[in-house]
């Protein structure tokens, strides 16, 4: 373990920059979402979390795929190389960490998604503890220790220092090229961890009870009449999707440019009433069927393919940003009760 | 607020048992004392009705929905909705005799953003005593006065009457209004430079994730398909992908509920992201004003407003300042 | 890329303009500038629509997207309309439009709305010519431009 103290955290944060982009939370018009440091740039380690996931750095909102041009007869069809910009992503909560292993699930099960596979490969996540989590965490529920972050490397802020212990062979090999790192004491940041974890006992949301609710009961939380009551509020808006550290969807489309056509992908969400629309309609007709999707998908398709690992990490987000206060937590709780009868 | 709960709850259960309606449009207690979700109730489960200062979502919009349903809903509006619920009935989305209007009393709405940045995080509870807030927070127990964490649409308080209403629940114990000069914001903004101007919404703008929370919670975006949403049109798009899309959503958005928004703020209050889109909404409301004469969207159900009527010496485009040069 | 910079600036800023016609005055006003003879430049596009109240925000928004530089509205005279009132619509709509641009920092120039009326070829040329003056003072458009879209 080493460490540097915060008021030289700058000189951390320039000396990562000059080997490759980082990015971290930065703050702008009073909203918190990664960004690419540079000197000056208004960096905060302070709140919970970003608004949007980290996610987008390794799977961004929008992505080119291939562009087409006619001329005359000739079409030409132009892909893209894959992305190769070295990056460190600096301030990576727990909660967001494990969304990462959820979407490498994903992503780089075959057949493995080129593009995201390169910006695992190339970028370099350096995780951070929680300090302060809120009444809308629940990681603890899946199993998540937010003073134990993991990622390449791990960092934890206590007594005016940052700590960082690199996890792996690209985090040691980020943190062996600074030298303005000093030697620590593991134990130095015990104090810290431990107010975590007294926290965490407090929190509102940590027995969140998710038995009965899994893989195994498929059919019967599809059939649930809660459905139709939990999704009456719901506006359809992409809100919980798009700050969701874990959701995955995309939908590629075709832009216009009046010059070639730009095929491109971008995050799509299943609370939208044109997602999953085909040639022939779309099966799911109303809010009801695709607010079920996004619970049934979280809570249960993905543990059933997936050795039971949920794909929800509990980072809360959802939780605080949705318009009319509908979430994972209301719709477990509704489902768990049913479960149980 | 708990007295008024009550009267709700009463004067419900009365309405529900002769009769007059069959269910109650509300807000359902969540986990916490804060996120209050719009439900709809009967006898049997009336009991977690809640009203207090979070029930901000304008339940105008639901009423689409509600009314075309079979029977009677008894519809709870603040006075700030009944002028989104107007504008609908106004523009023939609402059945209105389908709707029994419950009025009731509304103490400015707070923000928990605001209290956030106020320093009140990890809520366990809030107890409200009059204008106090007391919050127990996972990190002890904080207090600040409801007046510095109202949502901004309380700032500029259209007042306590009801446009709309077919009973009102009386206010016992009224508060102050708020006096806020709701075109304070617009205004600065034109007196910036065109530069400055751009570059305020250059960065506010470019926050956008598009998740359409602003557009679907929007009671006055009430089309049946956006056009947003509508391949044909060839703007359909569910990301930004260049910064050219989050101006041009904000700004048609804006302009399709032009002389129809009735700056009830809910666009603001629930972008994830903290773009006040009010001010968008609010300089078209000033230009209106002061071109077209003073309008206030949804405070009648009939009038035709300002984008659907014209006079022959209306001022000509480009007359209107929109900022200084 | 020195060679590409040089010979960007040393060709002269053509401003791509689009103008909207209103089929029943302003189309036949910029016919009529045409059959006599009359000069504008030739970077005015004009694209012919019933009526100026059909044109929709969006079109405007749309053609800045594609790579206008400036974009003109003509209509018939306000009390002229072929449909008697849908000018006035028109007025009002681009007014405030104009006003929300100019807000958001875009050029107050860039956007315009005459009457002209099927008799009035001349003032067409006139004012095509002196619409794409101005835009050519103001440079290439970059405040509501898609880069998708530049060549």
């Amino acid at each position: 373990m080493q460490k540097i103290a915060m008021d030289r955290i700058s000189e951390f944060f320039s000396a990562i920059a000059a080997e490759r982009a980082l990015y971290l939370p930065l703050k702008k018009k009073g909203a918190v979402n990664f960004g690419k440091w540079e000197e000056g740039a208004d960096v905060d380690l302070d709140a919970l979390h970003t608004v949007k996931s980290p996610k987008g750095l390794f799977f961004p909102q929008s992505e080119d795929l291939v562009s087409f041009k006619m001329q005359g007869k000739e079409i030409s069809i132009d892909a893209p190389d894959a992305p190769d910009e070295k990056f460190a992503v600096f301030g990576v909560r727990a909660c967001d960490a494990r969304g990462m292993d959820i979407l490498d699930r994903v992503f780089l099960s075959d057949p493995v998604d080129t593009y995201y596979a390169a910006r695992r490969e190339n970028g370099i996540v350096v995780t951070l503890s929680c300090s302060a989590p809120e009444e809308t965490c629940f990681c603890s529920v899946f199993g998540i220790d937010p003073a134990r972050p993991g990622g390449d490397v791990s960092a934890w802020i206590a007594g005016g220092f940052l700590y960082v212990k690199a996890l792996t062979e690209k985090g040691e090999a980020l943190l062996s090229g600074l030298s303005l790192l000093e030697a620590a004491d593991e134990a130095e940041i015990g104090p810290a961890v431990e107010q975590v974890k007294a926290v965490m006992e407090k929190l509102p949301l940590k027995d969140l009870d998710l038995t009965g609710i899994d893989g195994s009961a498929t059919e019967k939380l599809f059939a649930s009449e809660k459905w139709a009551e939990l999704s009456r509020a719901c506006l359809g808006c992409g809100t919980c999707t798009y700050v969701c550290p874990t959701c995955q969807c995309y939908d590629i489309r075709d832009f216009d440019t009046g010059k070639e056509i730009r095929r491109y992908r971008c995050w799509d969400s299943c609370m939208y009433s044109d997602f999953t629309r085909m040639a022939h309609g779309n099966p799911r007709k109303s809010q009801v069927e695709r607010f079920r999707q996004r619970f049934m998908h979280k809570l249960v398709y993905f543990p059933a393919n997936n050795d039971g690992m949920y794909s929800c990490v509990g980072c809360g987000r959802c939780v605080a940003k949705c318009p009319i206060s509908m979430n994972i937590v209301k719709v477990a709780k509704a489902l768990g009760a049913e479960a149980k009868e | 607020m708990q007295a008024v709960e009550k009267a709700i709850k009463e004067k419900a259960r009365a309405l529900l048992a002769d009769g007059t309606v069959d269910r109650v449009l509300g807000w359902e207690k969540g986990e916490y004392c804060y996120d209050n979700t719009p439900a709809v109730f009967t006898a049997e489960n009336l009991g977690n009705l809640v009203y207090n200062s979070f029930c901000g979502a304008n339940l105008s919009k639901y009423l689409i929905a509600e009314s075309k349903k079979e029977g009677r809903v008894l519809a709870l509006l603040k006075p700030c909705d009944t002028y989104s619920f107007n504008q609908l009935v106004k523009e023939h989305r609402i059945d209105r005799e389908k709707v029994y209007v419950l009025g009731i009393p509304c103490h400015g709405i707070a923000d928990v953003e605001k209290l956030n940045v106020k320093g009140v995080k990890g809520i366990e509870r809030i107890a409200e005593d009059g204008g106090t807030l007391t919050a127990q927070t996972l990190y002890g127990e904080k207090t600040c006065e409801i007046n510095d964490v109202l949502l901004e649409r309380c700032m500029a308080c259209k007042g306590p009457e009801h446009m709309a209403a077919d009973d009102v629940i009386e206010d016992t114990a009224p508060v102050e209004l708020r006096k806020h000069d709701r075109f304070g914001m617009v205004e600065k903004l034109e007196q910036m430079t065109p530069d400055e101007r751009f570059e305020f919404w250059r960065s506010e703008l470019s926050k956008c994730i598009r998740c359409n929370a602003c557009r679907n919670v929007c009671p006055a975006c009430s089309c049946l398909k956006c056009v947003f949403d509508n391949d044909a049109s060839g703007v359909a798009a569910k990301a930004n992908v260049d910064t050219f899309e989050e101006n041009m959503f904000h700004i048609i958005r804006a302009f399709h509920v032009a002389g129809r928004c009735t700056d009830c703020g809910e666009c603001s209050r629930v972008c994830p992201q903290g773009i006040p889109l009010h001010l968008l909404n609010r300089k078209f409301i000033q230009d209106i004003n002061k071109n077209y004469g003073e309008y206030q969207a949804g405070a009648d159900d009939s009038s035709a407003w300002p984008l659907v009527d014209y006079t022959q010496e209306d001022v000509e485009p480009g007359a209107i300042e929109g900022g200084k040069n | 890329m020195p060679e590409l910079n040089e010979q960007k600036s040393s060709s002269e800023f053509k401003p791509l303009i689009v103008a909207f016609c209103c089929n029943w005055c302003s189309y036949a006003g910029a016919d009529l500038a045409g059959t006599s003879r009359l000069n504008y430049p030739a970077n005015v596009k004009i694209i012919r629509v019933p009526c100026s109240c059909r044109v929709n925000p969006m079109f405007i928004l749309r053609a800045f997207q594609r790579g206008a530089d400036g974009v003109i509205i003509n209509g018939c005279h306000p009390g002229d309309c072929h449909y008697s009132t849908g000018n006035y619509y028109a007025r009002r709509r681009m007014a405030l439009l104009f006003s929300m641009l100019e807000y958001l920092g875009i050029e107050k120039g860039r956007t315009r709305v005459e009457w002209v009326s099927a008799a009035e070829g001349q003032r067409f040329a006139q004012v095509m010519n002196e619409f794409a003056e101005t835009i050519h003072n103001l440079g290439e458009n970059k405040r509501l431009e898609d880069l998708r879209c530049k060549r």
